[in-house]
């Protein structure tokens, strides 16, 4: 191949703007890299397959019988409380990992490469909406294991699955921008904690909200992951699409639009 | 991107006479600052189109982040730059479409094999999945690399590594490749094959800019050579007009007895026809101006019973030629830094 003469660069004819078809093309090959990886390293999964075992197993026996008289009625207020919590805590993951990849060489080689800036990280983030999938199915699986059984049939719960899938991508973005920003993966997972913890924990995902005291409760009111629970309950539970959904699905788009494009300048940028 | 180059090459031949004066690169006044390092300090470079230019300097002299501009990895404080006179700034993504990058700045995947990493960087490139593939087999068997094709990077040797990092630098058969430093820490045969492949794709019609601490390096491969030292161009010339200003290699004689230093010295300075000098007891170096004359000078030592205990060339080194091109060694300048 070298032998064969190449054309000269003053003689090519190029554009400077990647299309919109090369870009999905790109970001898909990136995603397809990522699913390569966790093949190569299963240990990847381990936060996405331990967690929703161990945590649905501990939350329902403790706080069963406290929170809601018995297990059986905890369950469906329990299961999609741990669910958004399991999936977000994934997404947060994908900072620390997309941080740990972009410190290897080769995420300079994609830089070099004309392809569009935002394929890294959106086929990063793509690729990891597997994770969130396993995750989903998983807490669902031990549910039903533990004798959850959602009134909205298979449906619902496919619907909620889909949903905290979607949402938990959206707040993927806030985290690979505190990836890109943070000098190591240790402090982006410092940082993504700090929030992480108050926003899935002062939320309606483990109790009824009715005995907090009332400026707890009116954060508990706003937070976002609190929205998400009720519409994950409702749609899992009821089979029904209330305010909390369209709520959440704002708040996510939201999201999307103000992190994606902060975090691929932020990408390019970095060195 | 591949197949739409490949489909222009027809209606190119026209444009032939306008794009000959067009460099493949044209840098002027490139500034980078780290904090307070100034790590690349005012650097102009023109770099004709279809050779291999060389970058020399020590550690932190600035060729890194050189490459790391010019390959838009980094932005300049200061300067401009063109590559095949498409502004690096302003038409960045045009400037990806003619480089290719190996070496310190730009490497492959570890947890992928080789086969892997090449078919995403075609696929990127916007191969097919079975052009991708092709491709990738195709570079792996030019870089003999196919038996470890199913293998992941982390079982490579050092050398296997290289040849991958340049296999992948070359799928879109870039004009112009970067390459960093593409033989430190490689061992002589693996240099060599390297060096030869290096000197195959300039034949095929590409440019190469190339950096290397290894002067020796710079002399086999470089058409032409720059020295850089503190982000700052110090020398810029042929190896052959670089050698000229550095001076030639130095002839270590020595003797076996220190006794016959004098006389060794009269036949030294008759042979040769050059100065020699006496920097320890019985050693005697002279600059060797021309090695067909070493011949009759051992000769003649032999014939005035001088026996030798040892007789060596010492090449010049990348110190003799800041010394040369600064007039500071670089010991000297450490010297001055701390007072």
């Amino acid at each position: 191949m070298i032998t064969t003469q190449i054309i000269p660069g003053a003689e090519r004819e190029l554009k400077n703007h990647t299309s919109f078809r090369m870009t999905i093309s790109n970001s898909l090959t990136m995603a397809f890299r990522s699913l390569l990886k966790v093949r190569r390293t299963p240990e990847q999964l381990f936060d996405v397959t331990l967690q929703p075992i161990i945590f649905t197993l501990m939350f329902t026996y403790i706080f069963g019988g406290a929170v809601a008289g018995n297990v059986h009625n905890y369950l469906p207020i329990v299961i999609p409380g741990i669910l958004v919590q399991t999936v977000i805590t994934a997404s947060m993951v994908t900072g620390v990992q997309l941080r740990e990849d972009m410190d290897k060489g080769v995420f300079n080689r994609f830089r070099v490469l004309p392809i569009a800036r935002i394929a890294p990280l959106a086929g990063a983030l793509l690729a990891d909406t597997i994770r969130y999938g396993i995750a989903a199915a998983l807490t669902f699986v031990m549910g039903y294991i533990l004798g959850y059984r959602p009134g909205a049939g298979l449906g619902g719960v496919l619907a909620g699955g889909l949903l905290v899938i979607l949402f938990a991508w959206c707040i993927s973005w806030i985290f690979a921008y505190f990836g890109i920003i943070a000098r190591t993966a240790s402090s982006v997972q410092g940082i993504s904690m700090i929030i992480l913890f108050p926003l899935t924990f002062l939320s309606n995902a483990f109790v009824p909200t009715n005995t907090l005291p009332r400026w707890l409760k009116s954060f508990v009111n706003v937070n976002p992951v609190s929205h998400l629970v009720s519409a994950i309950r409702e749609l899992t539970n009821q089979g029904t699409i209330g305010h909390d959904f369209w709520l959440s699905l704002i708040g996510a788009v939201v999201v999307v639009a103000i992190f994606a494009p902060l975090t691929v300048r932020a990408y390019m940028r970095k060195a | 991107m591949i197949q739409q180059s490949e489909i222009q090459v027809e209606k190119l031949i026209k444009p032939i006479k306008k794009a000959e004066g067009v460099p493949a690169i044209e840098a002027r006044g490139l500034v980078k600052i780290f904090g307070d390092n100034r790590a690349v300090d005012g650097i102009d470079l023109t770099i004709p189109t279809g050779c291999i230019y060389g970058v020399l300097g020590p550690n932190g002299a600035g060729k890194t982040t050189v490459i790391n501009i010019l390959a838009t990895l980094l932005k300049a404080d200061a300067g401009t730059a063109k590559i095949f006179g498409h502004d690096l700034q302003r038409e960045a993504q045009i400037v990806r479409q003619l480089i290719g990058v190996t070496g310190q700045s730009a490497t492959v995947d570890e947890k992928l094999s080789a086969t892997e990493n090449l078919v995403i960087f075609g696929r990127l490139l916007g191969l097919s999945g079975s052009e991708a593939r092709e491709k990738a087999a195709e570079l792996l068997e030019e870089f003999g690399l196919t038996e470890a094709a199913k293998l992941t990077l982390d079982k490579f040797s050092g050398g296997m590594r290289r040849r991958l990092d340049l296999a992948a630098s070359l799928i879109a058969q870039p004009p112009l490749i970067f390459l960093d430093e593409p033989t430190t820490g490689l061992d002589p045969r693996t240099r060599n094959q390297m060096w030869n492949m290096i000197r195959r794709l300039v034949s095929s019609g590409s440019t190469i800019l190339l950096t290397t601490q290894y002067l020796d390096e710079a002399d086999q491969l470089a058409d032409r050579i720059v020295v850089i030292d503190h982000g700052r161009v110090i020398a810029e010339g042929t190896p052959h007009d670089l050698k000229t200003a550095i001076g030639v290699a130095a002839l270590h004689l020595r003797l076996a007895d220190n006794k016959d230093i004098e006389e060794a010295i009269l036949i030294i300075q008759t042979v040769l026809q050059v100065k020699a000098s006496i920097p320890e007891p019985a050693l005697i170096t002279a600059p060797m101006a021309d090695p067909e004359r070493i011949t009759d000078l051992l000769h003649n030592l032999r014939e005035a019973n001088i026996r030798l205990a040892g007789v060596s060339v010492q090449e010049p080194t990348l110190d003799e030629v800041f010394l040369a091109v600064t007039g500071v060694t670089k010991q000297a300048e450490k010297g001055d830094t701390t007072q």
